[in-house]
């Protein structure tokens, strides 16, 4: 397992991922790309001819919370106590924030694929070299903070709770994931520090 | 990324508005980010120096006191401008609010 560096004469940031690895990363945000695709950003149900003159137009979009509750941490409310503005506020925002994430999501597939990941398993020997410019990194950086949003929010993740994950039996499917959501933690935090480098 | 104004373009706004809110515009609202048990505190503070263009130094601080204090307010401005400061830290995936300042 080897995290980000900074390439000291491309200034490109690189990390060579094992073909597991690679496909792991492919898959999870693949997940991610259809979760926020799945649940539609849909306008609620409105009475107003005016307001629903706009539904499914350029302004539309949803005023509640999703149901989901990774979406509901991807999106959160933007105004704590004012439902309304909320509302108002969900609706102008969340079609381009969604479309904003699964494009992040998807240069992932795109780079890794880009740099030999086949569609099908490949051989065990398999590496893959990531190597990103400065602007493709801060997109990986979003997308790798959407996946552990996402998968903390699925393990209920909690802060100094490191113990309890630590002590399940290792075949507990629930310590298997949080494992992958600490290796996202580190592949992040490498990225960062190599950016900032 | 932009920011559709809802002032602008919602036709039902205007009506909705009370007078306060209408003479008062320039009454400075705040950006809060919220602590989470998942976002790193090294990206956090990336986030402040990217985004906001704050030093080093401040944006440690602000991370800090997120993780301390359980939030900070990292910007104050117009409404509007909070309203976009608040989509791009959606956009980071930084858990922000926004609120009219005391």
């Amino acid at each position: 397992m080897a995290g980000f560096v900074r390439h000291r004469r491309s200034k490109h940031i690189i990390a060579t991922l094992s073909g597991f690895e690679a496909d792991l990363l492919r898959s999870l945000a693949a997940q991610l790309v259809e979760l926020l695709r799945n649940e539609e950003a849909m306008p609620s149900e409105s009475a107003d001819p005016l307001e629903a003159l706009f539904v499914g137009g350029e302004f539309s979009g949803p005023t509640t919370a999703p149901d989901d509750p990774v979406l509901a941490r991807l999106f959160p409310n933007a105004y704590r106590d004012d439902d309304e503005a909320a509302a108002e506020f969900r609706r102008y925002t969340e079609g381009s924030l969604r479309d904003g994430k699964a494009q992040a999501a998807g240069t992932i597939i795109d780079t890794l694929e880009e740099a030999g990941l086949p569609a099908e398993p490949g051989p065990e020997e398999l590496t893959i070299d990531v190597d990103l410019d400065l602007p493709t990194a801060e997109i990986w950086m979003r997308a790798l903070t959407d996946l552990r949003l996402a998968l903390g929010t699925r393990l209920g993740v909690e802060e100094g709770d490191e113990e309890y994950w630590y002590a399940l039996p290792d075949d507990d499917p629930r310590g298997q994931a949080h494992h992958i959501y600490e290796w996202l933690g580190y592949l992040q935090e490498t990225l960062v520090h190599a950016v900032l480098r | 990324m932009t920011t559709a104004s809802p002032v602008e373009v919602d036709p039902g706004v205007e009506e909705d508005l009370t007078p306060d809110e209408i003479t008062l515009t320039d009454t400075p609202w705040v950006t809060v980010v919220w602590n989470d048990p998942v976002n790193l505190m090294s990206y956090v503070t990336y986030v402040f120096q990217k985004y906001f263009g704050y030093s080093k130094k401040k944006s440690e601080k602000l991370m800090l006191e997120v993780h301390e204090d359980g939030r900070s307010v990292v910007s104050s401005g117009t409404r509007e401008e909070m309203e976009r400061d608040v989509q791009a830290m959606h956009e980071y995936g930084l858990w922000a609010t926004l609120a009219k300042s005391d």
